[in-house]
């Protein structure tokens, strides 16, 4: 097993489920179980994901693996397309392939009896191979093109019960709201390309750390930064562009578990993950500003909604700002590692939703569950471990992550003396642990409220349980770490995921982030110029250059404080929800009388939608209507105008020809007529008129001749 | 192969087919649409061979020995001709990367427009004369290399078309066909006036030592060539050429067409048949840009640095101008005319940055343009020729009565919108990168990246008006594509897929041309300065 097998492997995961795309499209209506093969191409697809993550991290795990190819060349310019294979990568495509796989087979039963039953599933594929691209891509236009494609399947699978007018609005609205953050991804793209003449990220990279940076203009690094954020605050739905995430759930509930909350969505950190070195210190706070917001709002509002994949979309919105904001404050590893897990658990919540909703009959307001875990015991218990890890309880997987997030916005407080990130860090860990436990309370405890519907509820097929099981296993802490109160230990932060070395200049970091050391360049891993077709191996130099020993140190004394208070936290969430919903010691509807206004702030998503549609939306409208008014009438007015004006003159024209010239000529006509009317008299006819006239006329003529 | 005249054969063979279908009696339809339909095959293939027999290494632009297929023979040549001496006009046609690809496009156009020309059926001998005759002026303009030459095909096809919008147009086709001839009519005769200017001011040395005017377009490009009292001439210290240029820019602006002479295009598509629709979107538009590139750029290149910011803000206008007015139209036909004004601002846009990346991009886009935008007016048609309406709101949920219909619109729709995988992306990205590489229009490009976003606002939601939601009662007869239709759009899909793919292909054809008209708009400023001291 060499790197170019592992290139090989890679291309093979990438590429197989576009084959199955492809079969699947074409064949859906002349086979009938062409379904099993799109399946069949992700299990193997998954069987190879595994091989190459196995491979990749025991026996390459300080090597980094990149093959390409020359997609244009012109001379002057010269584009190539290739992969890279390293620890993130493979990690995440063993994420990806595992929840497309068990998405697949989930879909089998639930999506069955649809009438384009084939064609979801081809859309899957397609989905697959536009994510694995994202993972896999080795430089910034390839991320684009395959940021671009996935938009596109999550357009079709949103959509995909078109015959819904809200369906058909949420795909749309999706890929609009997607298409502004790419607005400012584009932009950063067309800066790096001016500056570095590349899209490749080593090369981009290299040249930041020797000193080039776009308009020479460390702000204008900052602004390069904070663009291609602009594409993962739409990928990954952050405020302000969060809208579009919640509308995304009129997909079909697998499709939510996958795209919208497991990998899709998570590619806008991923794509941080990946740019992270080039991000200054200013770009990285605003990142985390943004992180902090996102993670605060949609919390605030999963309380009030009673739609159960609403209260999920507004929970994978607010995880995602805090992996955002970890992004942010420094907190590299916790980001990915809590993007890991947070796949897991909440693809095992949506699916758990969708097994719900499978079982009621697609009923999802909440409001008509409840005590539902006696009707599906499989699915409530692997729901209570799902919900347990992302409200942060000892023992998950949820647990370990967030409480490193958190333990980064404290060190990062500590550092900096800025405790904002750190307050909303732990604010939201209590609200997530709140709303999701009172969505599990109302949902599987208590009374059943529709008492038809929860009759003819029973428990899913396995197709559809066995993914539920291997998910919610997945977000127990063994997978991780050997000790259930310190990830740092375990394999996943201390073998597998390394931070990267940082390559932006050193004053435009983070106070904490510059390198302790004073070689600049041992920092830089060695990129020479790639020969097309060849794979290449790049020594990591990770291990010997910390991310910033001042910031790991601060991390590690963060780490015991952090974890007590969001244990407690998460513990008053908790009670809180069974306060509420459980025991019904508190009133939820008194106390929504009494804070009426922030109340109905948060059960209208803090009017977001509408505000939208009443500016932006509203004031594009009007431009246009204005503009094809214009364009209609002051435009093509002049030129119809023009043409009446000539149409006028040509008339007036026409007239005088008519009159003046014509009447010249007439008149002289006329007048010739008259003088021949009176000649006329002397036509007489008499022989002697005429000669007594000729020899008359002779005579004046000749006397007139001689007079000259 | 050598000497065979394949220039001249794939622009005259059209004529010649509509001298055959002159001779075809009126009642044989199906003959008559055969001939025509052979006649545009054999452009094709020559297009192909065509081709497989250029030389990618060579640039032509402004050098007279790198172009190829070269046909070059004394036409009109009349001494003594009253006070203007010698007239002396030469057939000259000639190609480079820059006209190829557009060659190509005309003869692909050409015959999927055939093919969508099948339904006609009001006195088809006269459309499919006029057809060909139109194929003809399309095909000249694009290879000839004297300025008359040229001059002639841009007018020669002006007249057809003319026709075939005035008599086989819907019911506004009088207004429309009128508006367009005399807009177009106007535009000439300012190529006409500066054409002439430029004959006056441009010299060439015969063979036996004397100096003659010429309308040779390769000898207006170079300085060494100009009259000392020429008005159009660079060593005349008085010389009128910027208004000679800006005179040109509007004659090929019309034809684009640019903001604010883009008024006769939104009618002339409503009331034009699908099929001259497809022609006009598909080729005609680019005949304009086209112009910019071929006469405007090198002979005037100290000009066109002067002006660049402008071209590129015009670029701009019609990118935003044209997707706003498209966001507002009710009419799909009309939609789409607004969607091709901005989408024709790319390729503005690409040439006014003056680097390679641009032109490539501008020139491709001019060809994926050509293609995508043939491809969302047969849609239009499909639609129209079985519903008889054009309404957006008309419609819904045709996706579950035409699925097949519905997957090609979503196709072309997104490679409209610019979706990576397909070849409107490569052009449109090209485009951009390359307006951004150059400084001072760096501004306008970031400003014309919104019309990504409107692009994919006004085509999304038509196409939810169109095929998604439930479908209406009325419409529940509607059948899916018939055999032609599939005929016209699976050659495009895949050119359009296969582009957008492996974009090398076109890229490297045109390689070599845009990089000579590079280093030559580079080297003007240099050489025309020298000139004048």
């Amino acid at each position: 097993m060499t790197g170019n097998n592992l290139i090989q492997i890679a291309l093979i995961i990438l590429f197989l489920p576009l084959l199955g795309f492809t079969v699947t499209l074409f064949l859906a209506k002349k086979v009938k179980k062409i379904f099993l093969f799109e399946t069949f191409i992700l299990i193997v697809s998954f069987i190879l994901s595994v091989a190459l993550v196995f491979f990749k991290l025991n026996y390459f795990s300080q090597t980094t693996f990149t093959g390409e190819v020359n997609w244009i060349n012109l001379g002057s310019i010269s584009i190539d397309l290739g992969v890279m294979v390293d620890n993130i990568a493979v990690l995440m495509i063993f994420v990806v392939s595992l929840i497309s796989m068990l998405v697949h087979l989930f879909s089998i039963a639930y999506m069955h009896g649809d009438k384009r039953y084939n064609r979801y599933f081809a859309y899957l594929g397609i989905f697959t191979f536009s994510m694995n691209g994202i993972v896999f891509t080795h430089n910034i236009l390839m991320m684009y093109i395959f940021w671009e494609l996935v938009g596109l399947s999550s357009y079709l699978l949103i959509g995909f019960w078109f015959e819904k007018k809200s369906a058909s609005d949420a795909g749309k609205k999706a890929f609009i709201v997607n298409r502004v953050g790419d607005l400012g991804f584009f932009s950063g793209i067309l800066i790096l390309f001016a500056t570095y003449h590349t899209f490749t990220f080593d090369k981009i990279f290299h040249q930041i750390s020797l000193g080039v940076i776009p308009f020479n203009s460390e702000f204008w690094l900052t602004v390069t930064g904070i663009l291609i954020f602009a594409g993962a605050i739409g990928k990954s739905a952050q405020f302000p562009l969060h809208v579009w995430l919640p509308d995304a759930m009129e997909g079909p509930t697998p499709v939510s578990a996958l795209i919208h909350a497991a990998t899709m969505v998570a590619a806008g950190v991923y794509l941080i993950i990946r740019v992270f070195p080039i991000l200054t210190g200013n770009a990285l706070e605003f990142i985390a500003i943004i992180g902090a917001l996102s993670a605060f709002i949609p919390a605030t509002i999963a309380i009030t909604q009673n739609d159960i994949k609403k209260v999920l979309a507004y929970s994978t919105v607010s995880q995602l700002g805090y992996m955002v904001m970890a992004l942010g404050v420094g907190a590299y590893k916790f980001a990915f590692f809590h993007l890991v897990t947070h796949a897991f658990f909440k693809a095992a919540l949506f699916l758990g939703s969708g097994s719900v909703i499978h079982a009621m009959h697609h009923e999802q307001d909440i409001r008509k569950m409840g005590g539902l875990r006696k009707k599906l015991p499989l699915t409530y218990a692997t729901f209570l471990i799902s919900t347990l890890a992302i409200s942060g309880v000892p023992l998950t997987s949820g647990f370990l992550s967030k409480d490193g997030i958190l333990a980064g916005t404290f060190a990062f407080g500590n550092l900096t003396g800025q405790w904002f990130f750190a307050f909303v860090g732990f604010l939201v860990a209590l609200v997530t642990a709140f709303y999701m436990f009172r969505l599990v309370i109302l949902t599987f405890h208590g009374e059943p409220r529709d008492k038809e519907k929860f009759d003819h509820a029973h428990e899913s097929p396995f197709v559809m349980v066995m993914p539920l099981v291997v998910l919610a296993t997945l977000s127990i802490f063994i997978w991780y770490t050997p000790n259930p109160f310190n990830p740092e230990q375990g394999w996943f932060l201390s073998k597998w995921v390394k931070a990267p070395t940082i390559v932006t200049p050193q004053d435009a970091r983070y106070s904490f982030l510059k390198s302790d050391e004073i070689k600049p360049e041992a920092n830089v891993p060695t990129v020479q110029n790639v020969p097309a077709q060849t794979t290449q191996e790049i020594n990591g130099s990770e291990e010997e250059v910390t991310f910033s020993k001042t910031y790991t140190e601060a991390m590690e004394h963060a780490h015991i404080p952090a974890m007590m208070l969001s244990l407690g936290l998460a513990g008053i969430g908790i009670l809180f929800a069974f306060m509420f919903y459980q025991w019904k010691k508190l009133d939820p509807d008194k106390l929504a009388e009494k804070i009426n206004p922030l109340y109905k702030l948060s059960l209208n998503k803090w009017y977001f939608d509408e505000i939208y549609d009443a500016t932006f939306v509203a004031l594009t409208l009007g431009i246009s209507k204005l503009f094809a008014w214009f364009d209609n009438y002051i435009i093509d007015g002049i030129v119809n105008g023009s043409a009446a004006l000539t149409k006028q003159v040509s008339n007036f024209s026409g007239k005088f020809d008519n009159i003046v010239v014509d009447g010249v000529v007439n008149g002289a006509a006329y007048l010739s007529g008259i003088v021949g009317l009176m000649f006329r008299r002397l036509q007489t006819g008499k022989v002697q008129t005429y000669i007594v006239l000729v020899v008359f006329s002779l005579v004046i003529i000749l006397f007139i001749f001689k007079s000259f | 192969m050598q000497n065979f005249p394949i220039l001249s054969f794939i622009t005259l063979l059209p004529i010649l087919g509509m001298v055959i279908i002159l001779f075809i009696p009126k009642k044989q339809e199906i003959v008559i649409k055969s001939t025509t339909l052979a006649i545009t095959a054999i452009q094709l293939i020559a297009a192909i061979i065509l081709l497989k027999n250029f030389n990618y290494a060579l640039g032509g632009v402004n050098d007279p020995s790198s172009f190829q297929f070269i046909e070059k023979f004394r036409w009109i040549d009349i001494t003594g001709f009253s006070w203007i001496g010698r007239i002396k006009i030469d057939y000259f046609m000639g190609i480079d990367g820059i006209s190829v690809p557009l060659v190509l496009l005309t003869a692909i156009i050409s015959f999927i427009a055939t093919l969508s020309s099948w339904t006609i059926n009001k006195s088809v001998k006269g459309y499919f004369a006029m057809f060909l005759l139109l194929d003809t002026g399309m095909m000249g303009v694009f290879v000839a290399l004297d300025f008359f030459l040229f001059y002639i095909f841009w007018e020669l096809m002006l007249l057809p078309m003319y026709f075939l919008i005035g008599i086989w147009g819907g019911p506004r086709r009088e207004y429309a066909a009128i508006k367009f001839f005399l807009y177009t009519l106007f535009g000439s005769i300012f190529i006409l006036i500066v054409m002439i200017a430029l004959y006056f001011s441009t010299t060439e040395v015969l063979a036996d030592g004397t100096k003659v005017f010429t309308f040779n377009m390769l000898s207006m490009m170079n300085p060494q060539n100009f009259t000392a009292t020429g008005i159009l001439s660079p060593l005349n210290p008085n010389n009128l050429r910027l208004i000679a240029y800006i005179g040109l820019f509007v004659g090929f602006a019309i034809k684009i067409p640019m903001f604010p002479f883009h008024t006769w295009l939104p009618d002339a598509h409503v009331e034009a048949p699908t099929a001259i629709s497809v022609i006009l979107a598909g080729v005609l538009l680019k005949m304009g840009t086209y112009g910019i590139l071929r006469v405007c750029f090198p002979i005037f290149p100290e000009i066109t640095r002067q002006l660049v910011w402008y071209i590129a803000l015009f670029g701009m206008i019609n990118i935003i101008y044209g997707a706003l007015c498209a966001l507002a139209q009710k009419d799909f036909k009309k939609m789409i005319a607004y969607s091709s004004i901005s989408h024709m601002g790319l390729v503005l846009l690409g040439m006014a940055s003056l680097n390679s990346m641009g032109i490539t991009g501008a020139v491709f886009q001019m060809f994926n343009h050509g293609t995508i935008t043939a491809m969302l007016f047969l849609i239009v048609g499909v639609i129209y020729d079985r519903a008889h309406t054009r309404g957006l709101d008309e419609f819904g949920g045709l996706a579950t009565q035409m699925p097949i219909y519905a997957g090609f619109t979503t196709l072309a729709f997104f490679a409209a919108i610019g979706l990576p995988g397909l070849s409107g992306f490569v052009s449109e990205a090209f485009v951009f990168l390359g307006a951004f590489g150059f400084t001072s229009i760096r501004t306008l490009t970031v400003i014309s990246t919104l019309g990504i976003l409107l692009g994919a606002g006004y085509m999304l939601w038509a196409m939810q008006r169109v095929f998604l939601g439930s479908l209406k009662d009325k419409w529940a007869s509607l059948k899916d594509l018939t055999f032609r239709e599939y005929a016209m759009l699976v050659p495009l899909s895949l050119i359009v897929l296969f582009l957008g793919i492996y974009p090398a292909t076109m890229l490297n054809l045109m390689n070599s041309s845009v990089n000579a008209m590079v280093k030559f708009m580079a080297n003007a400023q240099t050489m025309y300065g020298s000139l004048l001291h």
